[in-house]
């Protein structure tokens, strides 16, 4: 995919992001690297066969379900856990067999981890006198850090006495504080409300730029990792399902199983009637009286049985069929209606009996003739909207 | 008074009133007999408040209260100061030992996996369904020259038969009597103290780059204190006052204060003498009581 795709990321840091892509430079060393890292727990396969190459000052997040293996594989990283088999590489060193206390990662913990007995202050400068940094230095960085935070009045308070918002404050600063090579997060925001976590999404996404630090996310929420990462890599049982761009995964995903965990999604079985270079027909098998035409290159043939995955949002309903009658179409009648105030989902239920889901903006306070139960609707979408997914 | 806020004042009453029942008043008539003077009679001192004679002798009784048994007590030429101070050395001891072989035991229970736990903290508790008296007496039976542990060591050919092991009727063999007797109160508070640390916190230390035994001081230790100060307060002062281990396994010379009152009381026959020797016995051990409760109050507003 071309540069320029991570279209939420622009709007904070704009060009220096939009070319960065060391992933599709050949010659870009990565800074962190698994090889073939295998991790059991017992007969359990946590990590299987893995491989990952993650370039400095990338915002790189592992996405998927509870017990998929990121965390796992973050906690490698830190030195918390040892890989089975394979190495693991930080600038080039192997890392396998050195103690946690000893890698030049930081991580920022869900808990938070802070020390109850400690206040603000110590807990940020806890890593800095392990290193055996002089007292002056050391004031100096944890200054520089509650600052960063905003936290300078709170420099004084024990972790108790914090809010949750602030308490993740001086877990970030905690961690960011020995700059370390990369940064780890453990589902930073978990624990904060929406609103917090949204912002926060951001301040992180600055942070990482000012500093020109690596960070390596672990997180379960899609929206969050689309916001903030540079790529991300969805995982499940243990294996990479796919490592790319956040708008790659989102338009392009590679499987069912991509499709279905990042975003929205109507899933439709389909068998493929024809394949032309960049062009495939396929019949759905919920209206067996319909081609859809797909603009994609796609390793299928003809016979072959297939999903296309399409998002509620590029799917049109209309009371009209369209006047464009190239345009991949589908008959069906509202079943039920989501009004969200932006957005209107309405649930269409097929001939067939299965249904798919198509959002619409509200664009006006008023519509003429609004679309209500029971109301026969066509459901269209253009050739580019759909995905044909063969795994 | 509504019948609901009569329930409270109830309620409230309750262990108030059980206080001053079996505390306050038996400690009054202590604290009154301690001011009295020994006497052949029956009770063995005078005065005795006699509430049907009147006023008059009741104003006459109390000024026949003096504080001449403390004086005895506290005097340099009887041997009661050197045996509160032998006492609180003892206790003093014995806490420590208790603490060194407690944290270990605790600790390792904490890090157990949490199946086991529960039948660890049983086991902890499993000598408690035996009487406190018959094993202390069973320790006279391990500890004597005759005894188990000497046959042991000459089995192993560890000692010659003709020169066993002196511990029992030792202060030794009364150090063994007091950390047998009092693990569990130095393990149990100790335990509940580490098992509720988040075992991340010993993560986020080493993540920030500081090696386990130095965790355990930083972190671990200071947090584990209100378990520490529990545990040493919970066997300290009932050590001070400790009768039975000394008076089984300690010898002649072994000085403790409980035994002292018991001397007093039962061979000495002086009731008023001993009731000032548990006064100032109660006034020795009021300043780590409330030092205790210190500790509590804080550990509670921590939360």
């Amino acid at each position: 995919m071309s540069a320029g795709v991570a279209e939420k990321t622009q709007k904070t840091i704009g060009g220096i992001r939009r070319k960065f892509a060391p992933w599709n430079d050949p010659s870009a060393v990565p800074l962190i690297r698994f090889q073939n890292v295998t991790k059991r727990f017992g007969d359990f396969i946590a990590i299987e066969n893995l491989s990952l190459d993650i370039y400095e000052r990338e915002f790189f997040a592992l996405l998927g379900p509870s017990g998929c293996g990121k965390t796992t594989l973050m906690r490698m990283l830190a030195g918390f856990e040892e890989p089975n088999e394979g190495r693991i590489t930080l600038a080039g060193e192997d890392l396998v067999g050195t103690p946690p206390y000893r890698r030049p990662v930081n991580m920022m913990f869900q808990s938070y981890a802070l020390f109850p007995h400690m206040s603000v202050w110590d807990n940020i400068a806890f890593g800095l006198r392990q290193d055996g940094m002089e007292k002056g230095a050391v004031a100096a960085r944890v200054e520089e850090m509650l600052k960063l935070v905003k936290l300078g009045q709170f420099a004084k308070r024990k972790p108790h006495q914090l809010s949750g918002g602030q308490r993740q404050r001086v877990a970030l600063a905690r961690s960011l504080a020995k700059r370390p090579k990369v940064l780890l997060l453990d589902e930073p925001l978990g624990a904060l409300d929406k609103k917090l976590r949204e912002e926060t999404q951001f301040e992180l996404m600055d942070l990482q730029m000012e500093l020109g630090m690596t960070f390596l996310i672990v997180t379960h929420d899609q929206e969050e990792a689309m916001t903030v990462a540079d790529r991300i890599a969805v995982m499940n049982h243990g294996k990479l399902v796919q490592v790319d761009q956040p708008a790659v995964i989102y338009e392009h995903p590679n499987s069912r199983y991509v499709a279905d965990f990042v975003g929205d999604v109507n899933i439709l079985d389909a068998t493929v009637v024809s394949v032309e270079p960049g062009l495939v027909t396929v019949r759905p098998v919920a209206a067996p009286d319909r081609l859809f035409r797909i603009a994609q290159e796609c390793p299928a043939k003809a016979g072959d049985s297939v999903a296309i995955a399409l998002r509620p949002e590029k799917l049109r309903v209309e009371l009209d069929p369209p006047a464009d009658t190239s345009v991949n179409c589908l008959s069906g009648e509202i079943w039920d209606i989501g009004y969200l105030g932006d957005l209107s989902i309405y649930h269409v239920e097929l001939p067939g009996g299965s249904r798919v889901k198509a959002a619409k903006p509200n664009l006006t306070r008023m519509v003429e003739r609004p679309i209500s139960w029971e109301d026969k609707v066509y459901v269209s979408f253009s050739p580019d909207a759909g995905v044909v997914l063969t795994s | 008074m509504t019948g609901k806020a009569r329930g409270r004042w109830l309620v409230v009453a309750i262990p108030y009133l059980w206080l001053l029942a079996l505390f306050l008043i038996p400690f009054l008539i202590v604290f009154k007999i301690s001011l009295s003077q020994d006497a052949i009679a029956q009770p063995p001192y005078t005065p005795v408040f006699d509430l049907a004679a009147g006023w008059e002798a009741f104003k006459q009784s109390l000024g026949e209260l003096s504080i001449d048994n403390y004086g005895y007590v506290l005097s340099w030429d009887n041997e009661f100061i050197e045996a509160y101070g032998s006492s609180l050395w003892i206790a003093g001891i014995s806490t420590v030992l208790l603490l060194l072989v407690g944290y270990p035991i605790a600790y390792a229970m904490a890090r157990a996996p949490k199946s086991i736990r529960p039948t660890l903290l049983m086991l902890v508790i499993l000598p408690f369904w035996t009487s406190f008296l018959i094993r202390v007496y069973a320790w006279i039976g391990i500890l004597s020259p005759e005894g188990l542990l000497n046959q042991l060591l000459i089995a192993l050919g560890i000692l010659s038969p003709d020169a066993p092991l002196q511990i029992l009727a030792t202060d030794t063999a009364v150090y063994i009597g007091i950390v047998y007797s009092y693990l569990p109160f130095m393990i149990l508070p100790l335990y509940s103290a580490l098992e509720k640390m988040d075992e991340t916190l010993l993560e986020a230390a080493a993540d920030l780059g500081c090696p386990p035994l130095s965790a355990f001081w930083k972190i671990t230790w200071p947090l584990s204190l209100p378990g520490v100060f529990a545990g040493c307060l919970l066997c300290f002062i009932p050590a001070v006052g400790e009768f039975v281990i000394p008076d089984l396994l300690g010898g002649s010379d072994t000085l403790m204060i409980g035994k002292v009152l018991w001397t007093e009381f039962s061979v000495n026959r002086s009731w008023t003498v001993s009731s000032a020797v548990a006064v100032l016995l109660l006034l020795v051990l009021v300043v780590p009581i409330v030092f205790y409760q210190n500790v509590q109050q804080r550990e509670l507003e921590g939360r």
